[in-house]
């Protein structure tokens, strides 16, 4: 883990005023870009992004739209690629593994990297069908160990005793916040170390809200969590870190208090005080 | 930003700045009622304490309505804790200079004696720093904050050197013995106005700056760069 002195050092200051966003002293960086650009169809969408996201914490990602941030986000796990005219150039690491690598299984990194949408997506299948899913892809076909990866993965989504009695009902039958909790456990079934959210609570109540940043809360120590919001004060309660990108740009990276209380860029004070965007 | 953050955090920055002006003008009638031994400015004072009372009520209110419905943050959240803050700050000078009122009144009631010239000079800096430190929260000037912090000491040890003074006019006037003990009084109630204008710049240091500069003995020194 990075201390805040690590993060907020003057001196990791750079040319457009931001962090670095390399934390110093060694911590460990669990996603690190370095100069990361993503394009469609040669027009930049992440320009020179250079940062790096520490293991276990919970990381925003904020900004006005077409700023980038959903883009640099699904570039983590390469959902990018489903998108035509869409490159890449600079790096961009997975534990040191560079995630555009010739080697690499995407596969295996979806797997390690996984992700939830803004909108609830379940499969037209039951619940348990939903969870298991990822699993049987992987390999896993006895059907203990499915159900023991199934009722974890529920446990841990706080969705368990919802649905722990209707396990082979249609997932479409749940309700909107429950379907995206059956999301974030398809997303846990396969034991993942990141978990990527895009916007995940921007088409659920305040109740249901409240219940997935619990969760997000809940998930800080035991996964890396890298979140896209519109919702200021949402990163500002459940992040520990704050990215600011504008035009593809990083403006500024910092402990999300600092952030939001003492932004060091005006143009992420002009942001956050919602004086443009 | 959107127009009801801007109406209501500008509302709120009239009602102090309007809330200040009474407050300097509390303490310099209250002044004034001593050295001039003025009985209508001591009634004013006494009767102008309530409306800042009332006024410090309302800024608080409408403080907790910007937090409650706007949720500011950066610079915005800043202005309104500052503005809590010298709200406070505002109010309890207010209490002070209706405590020297008070000193002025007795001594109105006693045979005249001279006031020390350090407790004109005294009086004269502790009226710079209300005012400064209201000028540096209009203009958020944080270098002349800092400069009113650097003051205080100043204000400080002529208050303690008040006592010397005191105890020396006792000796060679003991009749004059209560006059004196309000003369001591009116001292300390300065003091302590200082203090509030000192607490003000710390606040605007905090708004411009976002540093807490509290508690620590080189608060008036400017940043490193």
């Amino acid at each position: 883990m990075i201390s805040p002195a690590e993060i907020s050092s003057p001196g990791r200051v750079v040319t457009t005023g931001l962090a670095d966003g390399v934390p110093a002293g060694g911590a460990e960086a669990h996603v690190r870009a370095d100069s990361f650009w993503v394009y469609y169809h040669g027009k930049a969408a992440v320009s020179d992004v250079t940062l790096s996201i520490p293991s276990g914490q919970v990381t925003s990602i904020i900004g006005p739209s077409g700023c980038g941030k959903s883009t640099f986000l699904r570039a983590i796990n390469r959902m990018n690629d489903l998108i035509p005219g869409a490159t890449t150039d600079g790096g961009l690491y997975y534990d040191g593994h560079h995630v555009y690598g010739e080697d690499v299984d995407v596969t295996v990194l979806r797997k390690r990297v996984g992700m939830v949408f803004q909108k609830p997506n379940p499969f037209p299948k039951s619940i348990y069908d939903n969870i298991a899913y990822g699993p049987r892809i992987h390999g896993i076909r006895d059907r203990s160990t499915l159900d023991g990866i199934v009722e974890k993965s529920l446990h841990r989504a706080a969705l368990w005793n919802e649905a722990k009695d209707r396990l082979d009902d249609n997932a479409l039958g749940l309700s909107g916040g429950q379907q995206q909790r059956l999301c974030i456990a398809r997303a846990l079934a396969v034991d993942p170390e990141i978990l990527l959210m895009d916007e995940p609570t921007s088409a659920l109540d305040p109740k249901s809200t409240a219940r997935i940043e619990d969760l997000i809360g809940e998930f800080r120590g035991r996964y890396t969590i890298i979140i896209v919001t519109h919702n200021m004060q949402q990163a500002a309660r459940v992040s520990d870190l704050t990215a600011f990108l504008y035009e593809g740009y990083l403006v500024e990276f910092g402990e999300t208090e600092q952030v939001f209380t003492r932004p060091r860029e005006k143009q992420t004070e002009d942001y956050v005080t919602g004086r443009f965007g | 930003m959107s127009m009801h953050l801007f109406r209501d955090l500008e509302n709120v920055r009239q009602e102090l700045l309007a809330m200040g002006g009474l407050v300097e003008e509390a303490i310099n009638k209250a002044i004034t009622a001593l050295v001039n031994r003025d009985e209508t400015l001591v009634a004013a004072v006494l009767e102008g304490e309530e409306v800042i009372d009332q006024k410090e009520v309302d800024i608080a209110e409408n403080c907790l309505k910007v937090l409650a419905l706007h949720q500011p943050v950066a610079s915005d959240l800043r202005f309104v804790v500052a503005c809590m803050m010298v709200n406070n700050d505002l109010e309890r000078m207010a209490d002070l200079a209706a405590n020297i009122a008070d000193r002025a009144r007795f001594l109105i009631g006693l045979a005249p004696i001279s006031i020390p010239e350090d407790l004109i000079g005294m009086t004269a800096m502790a009226r710079k720093m209300v005012k400064d430190s209201l000028d540096s929260l209009v203009n958020e000037d944080a270098a002349l904050a800092r400069e009113i912090i650097q003051r205080d000491e100043e204000v400080d040890e002529t208050h303690r050197l008040m006592y010397q003074t005191v105890q020396d006019h006792i000796r060679q006037n003991p009749d004059t013995l209560d006059e004196a003990v309000h003369i001591l009084s009116v001292s300390r109630q300065l003091e302590r106005i200082a203090d509030h204008a000192t607490n003000i710049a710390e606040e605007v240091v905090f708004m411009v700056e976002g540093q807490i500069i509290r508690h620590q003995s080189d608060a008036g020194e400017m940043p490193p760069k």
